[in-house]
């Protein structure tokens, strides 16, 4: 089944990305299914992260659409009618539609419900754990308002909500692990935790689309192989649509439903993870060769 | 010929002679250095010709001083084969520390409260006693702003070095809406004669706030999109247009020479005079100007209390967190939905509007508000005052405000300096004072690099409240 055909969340049209005179990502297009576990690869400086600093708003993009339709797939005329009317959101029939490129970086987070997490971890080192945990829920927190007086004065009320987003996170800290850790500063965690930490400090802010910038980069074969069940299950349970950036092949082939190849800003080849490793053009990018040169050199590396 | 690795002990000198030796080398070349520098000096007599005059006693003094100084390094911190304490076992001074770091809050609060008192006692009586409560009042407006600019800087990471642009606001407010004739007949119509005169504190005291607070954000909007030194560079222009502004819009601020007659501050609406219905009377005691001081101690220590009381809420709600995540991280912010500029911008206003609440008690206790109160010096000192202390700890800005603000009054008093055998009866210890406490402040800087109380205690935990180390929190980047 191909979810990304029939039910996508995030659909990205000539996605196009220029520095100056450099073309990071150039005229991509792909879509990201409801549900499923998506990996963007490709080799160092094929514009992977560009694509997703552009999805996460971090990044305006030169060109292109980013459309992300919460409850179910937009029908094309909703998307075209609201790229016509020159909005950032509409509510559809399925649910909201969101056009990311025209939402400021905190309100795709906020509003479009888009978390990210970096590819140099950047948690709040000197907050605890739970702290950061906390900070991920401000949305949530602050619903009654910034400087609302049930929180000033420390009502009853706002007690309840403090609970609340306290078990929640509780919750994410049983489930990457670290409720041993809840009082400790971040900065003091180790590396796979500090990794795990900034997952579960993305998903307390409850996105529909989880997007991970090398998670497994730094982790040792136990600690990533940790990392394929948690992902798994967030998507499992939570039913967040998870788009990744990985190196590690034994992440993206074992856990991804949807490749996406890109190199030197293109895209190269799109499609499931036995399609992908199959496609010359792929084994070609990642041996540094022409296409039909591919044969050669596996012939004489001994494949 | 013996090998230099044997090291038999004879043959090496003891360590109290090698010091000793070291003493006396520094000691000479001290002497020599200092005898051109201090030892001849050309002195203008009355009638023109400098005369050379011979000061070889200082020079011996200040040779003596460093010889027995580095005779006690020697033996003790410098001496050879010593070994450093090791790192695991506290020292015993750190076991003071941590017995009386639990009883630190209660006591200054006990302090603060009682500090009127004990200097009525000490010093033995109400009048004699002004300096001191003087004194106190002083400091405690220090510690309040203080702890307003630790909002900004200290929780939020942004560089602010114009926050005393909010204190002149707040004291320009109070000291134009107090005097304003118009507010004054129209008030003596509706409420009373005397009414603005002995109400207008506790008017105007929330009006300044807010008015501190609206220009905070007047500024703030533009520029907090700004960061780091370009940040500290436009907070910076700010406070001095607004100075400039008070000093040539005379028509509205009375220009350089300031604005005189501020009412003074009643007791919620009872004046402190001696007519029968002042203070004193209605309280059945004896009429004393001492009492409007001690009553402007204890608001101002009020005031403190509540910046104190105010921050320590907002650190814990959603708001204060995300002040200080900016702090940590703004990219990281950006990624979770916080609004950034809005988070900045509260930070900025509520640090502004405690600066105005401040201004506006200064304008009450001077009774005279000029644009030479509001110079760069006081925005330096104040965020000296945070920097020193510790930022975003409470504790440490307090005991930095104290030891800053009283310190640099106690240097006024080094009486001792002028005695014949040291520097003379000439020399005047307040020109030095400055340059005294900038010594003082690198030696503190040297050695809590972050500020007397480094880290930060947890704003919400699961199971025990821990400190998080200084060396783990970001001071911000603006």
């Amino acid at each position: 089944m191909r979810r990304w055909e029939t039910d996508p969340i995030l659909t990205v049209d000539h996605l196009t990305m220029r520095f100056g005179g450099l073309v990071a990502v150039n005229d991509v297009s792909f879509t990201v299914g409801r549900g499923d576990v998506t990996a963007l690869i490709g080799p160092n400086g094929a514009g992977k992260t560009t694509a997703f600093n552009c999805i996460t708003g971090f990044y305006k993009p030169t060109l292109g659409r980013l459309a992300l339709a919460h409850g179910g797939a937009p029908t094309t005329e909703d998307v075209e009618a609201l790229t016509a009317a020159g909005q950032a959101a509409a509510t559809t029939q399925a649910g909201a539609l969101f056009l990311l490129e025209r939402l400021p970086d905190h309100k795709v987070s906020s509003k479009a419900r888009v978390a990210r997490t970096f590819q140099n971890i950047r948690l709040f080192s000197g907050m605890t754990v739970l702290e950061n945990l906390m900070v991920a829920q401000h949305q949530k927190l602050i619903r009654s308002g910034l400087l609302s007086p049930s929180a000033l004065l420390n009502l009853p009320s706002w007690r309840r909500q403090e609970k609340e987003g306290m078990d929640r996170a509780l919750h994410w800290l049983e489930k990457v692990d670290l409720v041993e850790r809840a009082d400790d500063p971040a900065g003091d965690l180790p590396y796979g935790d500090q990794r795990r930490l900034e997952i579960a400090r993305a998903m307390c802010s409850d996105p529909v689309l989880l997007c991970l910038d090398e998670p497994a980069a730094g982790l040792n074969p136990r600690e990533s192989a940790a990392l394929n069940t948690l992902l798994l299950s967030i998507r499992a349970d939570y039913g967040t649509s998870v788009l990744l950036i990985e190196h590690d092949m034994s992440v993206v082939m074992e856990i991804s439903d949807h490749v996406i190849v890109l190199e030197y800003g293109k895209k190269i080849s799109d499609g499931t993870p036995a399609e992908v490793r199959s496609d010359p053009a792929v084994i070609a990018a990642y041996l540094g060769v022409d296409e039909d040169a591919v044969e050669a050199v596996e012939a004489e590396v001994g494949l | 010929m013996s090998s230099p690795l044997a090291g038999d002990g004879a043959a090496r000198p003891s360590p109290f002679a090698a010091a000793l030796k070291d003493a006396v080398v520094s000691g000479v070349i001290t002497f020599l250095l200092f005898l051109p520098l201090v030892g001849f000096r050309a002195t203008e007599s009355g009638s023109g010709p400098l005369t050379l005059t011979y000061r070889f006693g200082l020079c011996a003094t200040f040779a003596i001083l460093v010889a027995v100084l580095r005779l006690v390094l020697h033996l003790t911190i410098w001496r050879p084969g010593r070994q450093k304490a090791a790192r695991g076992t506290p020292s015993p001074l750190a076991a003071v520390g941590g017995f009386i770091s639990p009883m630190a809050k209660p006591a200054f609060f006990a302090l603060a409260l009682f500090y009127p008192l004990i200097a009525i006692v000490v010093t033995g009586g109400l009048t004699p006693s002004r300096y001191w409560i003087d004194l106190g009042i002083y400091i405690g407006s220090y510690v309040m702003l203080g702890w307003g600019l630790n909002i900004v800087v200290g929780l939020a990471g942004l560089l602010d070095l114009g926050y005393v642009a909010f204190y002149a606001v707040g004291a320009y407010a109070f000291a134009l809406l107090s005097t304003s004739v118009p507010i004054n007949d129209w008030m003596a119509g509706h409420l009373g004669e005397n009414f603005w005169a002995l109400w207008s504190f506790w008017v105007c005291l929330p009006v300044c706030g807010i008015l501190a607070a609206m220009w905070g954000v007047i500024l703030g909007f533009p520029v907090l999109r700004l960061r780091g030194d370009y940040l500290a560079i436009v907070t910076l222009a700010f406070g001095e247009i607004i100075r400039l502004v008070l000093i040539n819009w005379t028509d509205f601020t009375n220009g350089g020479a300031g604005i005189a007659s501020i009412p003074p501050i009643s007791f919620f609406g009872i004046p402190f005079t001696a007519a029968d219905d002042g203070f004193a009377a209605r309280f059945g005691l004896t009429f004393d100007p001492m009492h409007r001081i001690i009553f402007l101690y204890f608001v101002i220590v009020a005031l403190s209390l509540l910046t104190a009381l105010a921050t320590l809420r907002l650190r814990r709600m959603p708001v204060g967190r995300a002040w200080e995540a900016l702090r940590e991280d703004e990219i990281a912010c950006r990624s979770l939905g916080i609004n950034t500029t809005l988070t900045k911008l509260t930070a900025f206003a509520t640090g502004a509007m405690f600066g105005g609440f401040a201004g506006a008690f200064f304008a009450v206790r001077v009774r005279f508000v000029s644009p030479e109160s509001f110079t760069f010096i006081e925005s330096a000192m104040i965020l000296a005052i945070v920097v020193l202390g510790g930022m975003g700890s409470q504790m440490g800005v307090a005991a930095a405000a104290v030891f800053m603000i009283g310190g640099m009054e106690m240097l006024r008093n080094l009486s001792f300096l002028k005695s014949d055998w040291l520097l003379g009866p000439d020399f005047d210890p307040t020109l030095y004072r400055m340059l005294i406490f900038g010594f003082a402040m690198v030696a503190v800087m040297v050695w809590r690099p972050r500020g007397l109380v480094s880290g930060r205690l947890a704003t919400i935990f699961l199971k025990e409240r821990k400190k998080v180390s200084g060396d783990l929190v970001k001071e911000g980047h603006g």
